[in-house]
């Protein structure tokens, strides 16, 4: 290790080489492309990584989707195929156009439920999630509760909830709100344990007490935990919110689905099941949206690499 | 463009009159074995006594595993040692923590926030307010050759320039005395050469106290006044050496005969450390002594 300067490096200590070097890399950033010059099989791979997140390449999922909706067709209008059991996807659409007014409505009953739902889910995820991370206490006696809570069948505490709190909204926020807690709470507590001891010493080092560590350095360290859970989550809460409607309820697109079985109108049911699939995928990207506009700085440094 | 703080004069240097500025006497730190209850204890440190005068370079050399980084967590108020006393500016009882500025080898910046917001940590912790702070650090940015990337995040930024950054964040946060605890060792040797050189140059400006944790001896005699060699775990001084250098220094000075002799001293003392106790194997054993 030897500390002798290079002969033909100049002889004051310049850093005009870094802020070069840097600048060239910040225009990169700037302009869009996360590949630093000399290396162009880097900004491909993260196009790719993009679209396979963010859906900007549909193309391969249109082509199936669309194979399959053939598939189906030609399927359902064979002769020895019973309308009444598997309608042909123009069928359904027919009853998606017909019904739409009535299936707007129930969306937003549906959609409704599963805000309040998820917003309760992440306040309780949230001061859970950090209660469990201040008190080692808190977290042996909570955690073994938690994973409990999660191997209870919605199935049956559904009518339960339904008995209990009634036809209303309620019961379906219930549900939604159990369905979507555990995985923030899990992700948040996991995040918030995983900063950098080396970092949490430095900043004990400044003076920095236990809050000041949790909301400079722990909490904004966690966010790609906890968005992570947050995606999780947002995709469990339709089906919980359709489920506890599908139960007991007066309005929404689980009692929809449950009305146009009785009375074996399946086109309706597929249509209704639909737009459930709809929401489910802009619920998604809603949320990846909001995890890139939030994190400007773990898109910009790659994902994971911290 | 310099600021009052920043163009300091070339501050009293080993004045010689009153107490040291950081004094530690007989540090012991023993550890709990980690493994197994009938291990006992494992002693990290072991009755280990050194002085920095106020303006003094200090550079602390040592086998891997010796203790060095115990001993700055010690002096930084991280934590208690078992036995032994650390006093700043002659008060043993003065709280340390915000008050010693305590630089690790990771840069350790955090990466959702801009160069500038990080360098002000510190300044943040002990409550200065934003403004009053990003000041400050604006001021230091320019000296420290960071002008420009106030608001570049840290992914964006060079090895050598995250460092600085952080050298930036320790001055800011408590610059009286600085520990830094191998804070090169990361960097590759081109950029090490380079910023050696740089941390010369500031601290002659700063009239900061500096204590270097290294295990390059090169890097001890360029930069130090005083250079300790520790022993191998229990650590304590085994040798404490001037080095025979004028200020301002330059590298080619380490060629001189007698900086030379004293190099070839330290290493043989280094190296005697080392093969007494081959550090990693230490651990492991349980200090077979």
């Amino acid at each position: 290790m030897s500390t002798e300067l290079d002969p033909r490096a100049p002889s004051t200590p310049s850093f005009a080489a870094d802020a070069r070097r840097v600048a060239r890399r910040d225009g990169h950033d700037t302009s869009g492309a996360a590949a630093p010059t000399g290396e162009p099989g880097q900004a491909g791979l993260a196009r790719l990584r993009l679209g396979g997140r963010l859906a900007l390449q549909p193309w391969p999922a249109l082509v199936l989707g669309a194979a399959l909706l053939l598939l189906w067709q030609w399927y359902a209008s064979r002769p020895e195929v019973d309308p009444l059991l598997l309608p042909a996807p123009t069928a359904v659409w027919t009853a998606l156009v017909a019904q739409r007014g009535i299936l707007w409505h129930h969306t937003l009953v549906t959609l409704g439920e599963t805000a309040a739902g998820f917003a309760a889910a992440l306040a309780a995820g949230f001061v859970l999630g950090a209660a469990i991370d201040f008190s080692w206490w808190l977290r042996r006696a909570s955690y073994p509760l938690l994973v409990a809570s999660q191997t209870i069948p919605i199935i049956a505490l559904a009518p339960l909830l339904v008995l209990w709190f009634g036809f209303g909204l309620t019961s379906k926020v219930i549900v939604v709100l159990l369905v979507c807690f555990f995985p923030i709470t899990v992700a948040l507590s996991d995040g918030l344990r995983s900063a950098d001891p080396e970092l949490l010493k430095l900043y004990r080092s400044f003076g920095a007490g236990r809050l000041r560590l949790f909301w400079s350095v722990r909490l904004p360290g966690a966010l790609p935990a906890l968005f992570s859970g947050i995606r999780i989550a947002i995709t469990y809460s339709i089906i919980g919110a359709i489920f506890s409607e599908y139960v007991g309820a007066s309005d929404g697109l689980g009692y929809y689905i449950e009305l146009k079985q009785h009375t074996f109108a399946t086109a309706g049911v597929i249509a209704a099941i639909v737009v459930t699939a709809l929401l489910s995928v802009a619920l998604f990207l809603l949320t990846a949206l909001v995890e890139r506009l939030a994190l400007p700085w773990y898109y910009a440094a790659g994902r994971g690499e911290h | 463009m310099a600021t009052r703080e920043t163009a300091a004069p070339l501050a009293a240097r080993p004045a010689g009159a009153g107490a040291p500025l950081l004094d530690v006497r007989g540090v012991t730190m023993r550890f709990p074995a980690v493994r197994g209850r009938t291990g006992g204890t494992v002693t990290a440190l072991a009755d280990l006594s050194l002085v920095v005068a106020r303006g003094e370079f200090v550079a602390l050399v040592g086998p891997s595993g010796g203790g060095k980084s115990t001993l700055l967590s010690i002096i930084a108020g991280l934590d208690t040692p078992t036995a032994g006393s650390v006093a700043v500016d002659g008060d043993p009882q003065a709280p340390r923590l915000g008050r010693v500025g305590y630089m690790p080898q990771r840069d350790l910046l955090l990466p959702w926030r801009t160069a500038l917001d990080n360098a002000v940590a510190g300044l943040e912790v002990r409550g200065v307010p934003k403004a009053a702070a990003r000041e400050q650090a604006r001021a230091l940015f320019a000296d420290f050759g960071l002008a420009g990337f106030e608001r570049a995040y840290p992914h964006a930024l060079s090895g050598g320039m995250r460092q600085r950054v952080a050298f930036a964040r320790t001055v800011l946060a408590a610059r009286e005395l600085l520990l830094l605890d191998e804070p090169f060792g990361a960097l590759d040797a081109l950029t090490r050469a380079g910023l050696q050189r740089w941390l010369l140059d500031i601290w002659g400006r700063l009239g900061a106290t500096c204590l270097l944790v290294t295990h390059d001896v090169d890097e001890a005699l360029l930069l130090a006044d005083r250079v300790y060699v520790l022993t191998a775990r229990p650590g304590r001084v085994r040798l404490e050496r001037r080095v025979p250098l004028a200020r301002p220094r330059r590298l080619e000075a380490l060629a001189q005969l007698e900086v030379a002799a004293l190099k070839a001293e330290l290493l043989a003392a280094l190296l005697e450390e080392t093969s007494a106790a081959p550090g990693e194997r230490v651990d492991v054993e349980g200090a077979p002594r």
